[in-house]
């Protein structure tokens, strides 16, 4: 017999949740065949199993909240494989294997799980799936929901916590038997908003009050709607919070003179076409922070704050922040500079419509030198990026149009691009920053620069 | 202005209801067909029940009382005169609703309701004229009937339904009761206390499917000494009319069966059919609004009872199982409250459930049989009443109390409770699953002594092997 334990999911991805289980009871698993469905930071992945055999029991669920190390299905007539399984067993043994499923209080997580209106419903088709017998059943049955997965809670806790906006199954009761107090549910509340407030719980350690006062009622001014967050605005609510709060931020803009690049886009866009990509600005910008990265090499490093070390990277990788319906995702180009323009914008078109089917996988996510985020299709004139921590610095691109240049006789109209540049104070001057800017501006304005130069 | 609220059905939901959203400062009109509020429950059901079980319980004891040294003479019995006792129980109890919905200043329309639209209902007043009334809610409280058998059914004064059987006609001298659940077991005790022989049939291969066996298994025991014969795994095929030549009324009822061990057929002065109730979900207008109706004729709610029509809500036996009056008047007050804007839902972890025979059988939260059907991994402390004083003080060790518990937590998820008075003792265990005890907590709790309530606390102990009245030590695991 074997254990089919969560292996680890990726650096920093502490937890996962299950959106479905892909086995049942009695299937025959073979090794690297998906067994379930995770949610995690930012994508949605598949986790295959590492062992083989016949599924005796599944301790996970649409729903639960799995940890690397946990068991999530228990096999028999396990072969030679499950040895990887032992040794993931021997790295991190988090949950008693034989607990039962109801005792294992979830972990309070870092942000909450307000209860939505689609779990209210789901409950309630369970209730009603679940009504025991027909019309006609003689004796008086009793409730069909599952008292085993109820919360340990007295009513006026659960009340408390429904009155609140707690899912009171999330919550850890500190009593015995796991029992849920009110405190408890206070305690879980208090947290969540200091999350909330102040951004991830590492934020919130370093600045202990301020965020965490509570809502006012709104639905004194009007209707209103609670959602619960989905996995990614979570992740993003959380990532980009912790870096506000780390990262001495500054921005710097400036305008790169873009006539002449837009007829040379227009011209070999159709080559880029066949290939399957788009010869975009962003495709454009990519190519010349690779290049650029070559020339300022702290801009593609990262500040090992408790080593008090400065991280150099020997590779490029350039991330693209995509807007989706889920959220903002941030897939990276590898090898951005071993890369020519007609296969960056080939590759950049397939990252997006992945981020967009949600089909990235936290791999494709992770690893980026520096990001670029092009809001220049929707409008602006300037913004201030939020660095991609563990990165030093981000591109912002506005919207691009014509502009009346004093070209030193008369005024020229001239097609520019406005550039933001966020960067780490820390590691990175003013000086430098502007230099770095203008570089890219200039190359931009003159890809020949990028032959010239990078 | 406040909002104004109908509610159709003033059984213990429809009544609850009304009552609690008068207490909020409502306008509200209840609606029944009922001089007072009610329901099947007051009128038909749990009470008039009571009242006879309590006639029955009573003759039972004195029976019994010779031995212990007080032999009384065979009881006479005034059907007449213990149906009026049933009455008067009947009338004080709906007359007291009465008065109180008046005190509330509730519009009580005696009458039949129809819906116009999601917010009109005309009702059709006992009184004669109709009357029009615009509401921004409506609850639906219309409760259950009695199911009927097509083909069995036969319209003979001597078949009878959990109604008729409780108007008591006649003290028949044989009786049929077709269900072996707790409305057949409970009316037919009755009759077999006031002397008549009753017999039951029941198509399932036990008494009060649903109930745990080693609940039933004690109860069974007892049932076999006060009925002529069980019938399990029996099937009634047919019912026809006897009738002597020339006769204008029938004079009994003829059974055919099928199954091992029951008679070809046999005939019966009455037969009583006790065999579910049909939810009464077909509400006139009902379909003028998007209400929705499942597969069982359940009206489809969501967990603040809230239908597919968002202004009305249904509640009570017509809203879904357990048909029992005190999910009814919970679910009333989840309603109202989900209509007074509040995040009222219906979650309780557990509604108790009591059969009222002798003994009484009580559970609530999780069965043995749930666990298992389930695979939850539970422990079943047992403590059986010979060990109690109480019990055996009043002669009747003729019970059992049991905790699950479950093993990781020790929380308790569920009680089941055989003997005299379970249905007052599950109470505790109801209590104690709401609030998420242990065993150690109910262990630790005093409870008097000598009461039958210690019984629950023992089986706490046992869960420990260290019950002070029984020498059970714990297994080593």
């Amino acid at each position: 017999m074997a254990d089919f334990i969560l292996p680890n999911l990726g650096d920093g991805v502490a937890q996962g949740d299950v959106l479905k289980v892909l086995v049942k009871v009695g299937d025959m698993v073979a090794i690297d065949q998906a067994v379930v469905e995770l949610e995690t930071d930012k994508a949605t992945i598949e986790v295959p199993s590492d062992v083989a055999g016949k599924v005796k029991e599944i301790k996970a669920k649409a729903g639960d909240k799995v940890k690397p190390g946990q068991v999530v299905l228990v096999l028999e007539g396990a072969g030679e494989a499950g040895q990887v399984g032992g040794a993931a067993k021997a790295a991190a043994p988090v949950a008693a294997p034989e607990a039962p499923e109801a005792s294992k209080a979830p972990e309070a997580p870092q942000a909450p799980k307000a209860p939505e209106s689609i779990a209210e419903r789901s409950k309630v088709v369970d209730i009603a799936a679940g009504r025991p017998a027909p019309a006609a059943a003689p004796t008086p049955g009793p409730m069909a929901t599952s008292i085993v997965t109820a919360a340990p809670a007295a009513p006026s806790v659960r009340r408390l916590a429904r009155e609140i906006g707690v899912d009171v199954s999330q919550v850890s009761g500190t009593g015995p038997g796991g029992r849920i107090t009110q405190d408890d549910v206070k305690e879980f509340a208090k947290r969540v908003m200091n999350s909330f407030g102040s951004g991830g719980q590492a934020a919130a350690a370093s600045r202990p009050a301020g965020g965490g006062s509570a809502l006012p009622d709104f639905s004194k001014w009007g209707e209103v709607e609670r959602k619960a967050m989905s996995g990614i605005r979570r992740k993003t609510a959380e990532h980009l919070s912790h870096a506000w709060n780390t990262i001495p931020h500054v921005t710097q803009f400036d305008k790169a003179d873009i006539t002449g690049l837009e007829a040379m886009r227009k011209k070999y866009r159709g080559e880029a076409e066949k290939a399957g990509g788009n010869l975009t600005v962003t495709a454009v910008a990519a190519k010349v922070i690779a290049t650029a990265l070559k020339a300022f090499p702290q801009f593609n490093a990262s500040v090992d704050a408790a080593g008090e070390a400065i991280v150099y990277k020997k590779y490029i990788n350039v991330g693209i922040a995509v807007d989706t319906e889920n959220g903002l995702l941030v897939p990276v180009i590898r090898n951005a500079d071993q890369k020519n323009l007609i296969q960056l914008s080939v590759e950049i078109n397939g990252l997006a419509e992945k981020a967009k089917a949600r089909k990235l996988t936290l791999d494709e996510m992770s690893g980026g030198s520096m990001s670029i985020s092009n809001l220049g299709g929707i409008g602006g004139t300037a913004f201030t990026p939020i660095v991609n921590w563990p990165e030093v610095a981000i591109l912002g691109i506005s919207r691009g149009g014509f502009e009346p240049v004093w070209n030193g006789t008369a005024f020229e109209p001239r097609q520019m691009l406005p550039l933001s540049l966020s960067y780490v104070h820390r590691l990175i001057d003013g000086a430098d920053a502007i230099r770095f800017l203008r570089w890219v501006a200039e190359a931009l304005e003159n890809p020949f620069t990028l032959a010239l130069r990078g | 202005m406040s909002s104004h609220i109908a509610v159709i059905g003033a059984g213990p939901g429809g009544y609850a209801a009304a009552f609690y959203a008068a207490d909020l400062g409502l306008k509200v009109t209840l609606i029944d067909n009922e001089k007072n509020p009610g329901g099947v429950c007051l009128y038909r059901g749990c009470i008039p029940s009571k009242a006879l079980l309590h006639v029955a319980k009573v003759l039972d004891e004195a029976k019994h009382a010779v031995d212990w040294g007080v032999e009384f003479a065979a009881p006479k019995i005034d059907i007449n005169k213990v149906r009026d006792y049933k009455n008067r129980v009947v009338e004080k109890l709906t007359s007291g609703t009465g008065q109180v919905s008046k005190f509330r200043k509730v519009n009580y329309i005696q009458g039949w309701a129809t819906i116009v639209d999601a917010k009109t209902i005309s009702v059709k007043k006992a009184d004669g004229g109709d009357e029009t009334v615009s509401v921004d809610y409506m609850i639906l409280a219309t409760g259950s009937t009695p199911t009927k058998i097509p083909s069995l059914s036969i319209d003979s004064p001597r078949v009878l339904d959990s109604t008729t059987a409780l108007d008591l006609p006649e003290l028949p001298k044989t009786m049929l009761v077709v269900g072996g659940g707790y409305i057949g077991l409970e009316l037919g005790s009755v009759y077999a206390a006031l002397g008549t022989k009753v017999s039951v049939v029941e198509m399932t291969p036990g008494l009060l499917p649903g109930a745990d066996r080693d609940l039933v298994k004690i109860l069974a025991q007892r049932v076999e000494k006060i009925y002529d014969k069980i019938m399990l795994s029996t099937k009634v095929t047919s019912v026809t009319d006897v009738r002597s030549a020339g006769a204008s009324a029938p004079a009994g009822v003829k059974v055919t069966f099928e199954g091992e061990g029951a008679p070809k057929e046999a005939t019966y002065d009455y037969v009583l059919f006790a065999i579910g109730r049909r939810p009464n979900a077909t509400i006139g207008g009902l379909n003028k609004t998007q209400v929705k109706v499942d597969a069982k004729g359940f009206i489809e709610t969501d967990g603040q009872r809230r239908t597919a029509e968002p202004t009305i809500f249904a509640i009570g036996d017509v809203a879904g199982e357990p048909m029992l009056a005190h999910k009814a008047s919970h679910e009333a007050r989840v309603a109202v409250e989900a209509i007074e804007g509040h995040k009222a839902v219906f979650e309780p972890a557990a509604i108790p459930a009591v059969v009222f025979t002798d003994p009484e059988i009580a559970w609530a939260g999780l069965t043995e049989a749930d666990a298992e059907k389930q695979g939850i991994k539970v422990e079943v402390a047992k403590f059986p009443w010979p060990a109690s004083g109480r019990a055996i003080a009043i002669d009747r060790t003729d019970g059992l109390t049991k905790l699950l518990i479950d093993p990781a937590t020790e929380r308790i998820l569920g009680v089941g409770i055989v003997g005299s008075g379970a249905g007052e003792l599950i109470a505790e265990g109801v209590l104690a699953i709401e609030m998420g005890a242990t065993a150690s907590d109910v262990k630790l709790t005093i409870h008097a002594h000598p009461t039958l309530s210690e019984t629950v606390m023992e089986a706490a102990e046992m869960f420990f092997g260290q019950a002070t009245h029984v020498y059970k030590p714990k297994r080593k695991s």
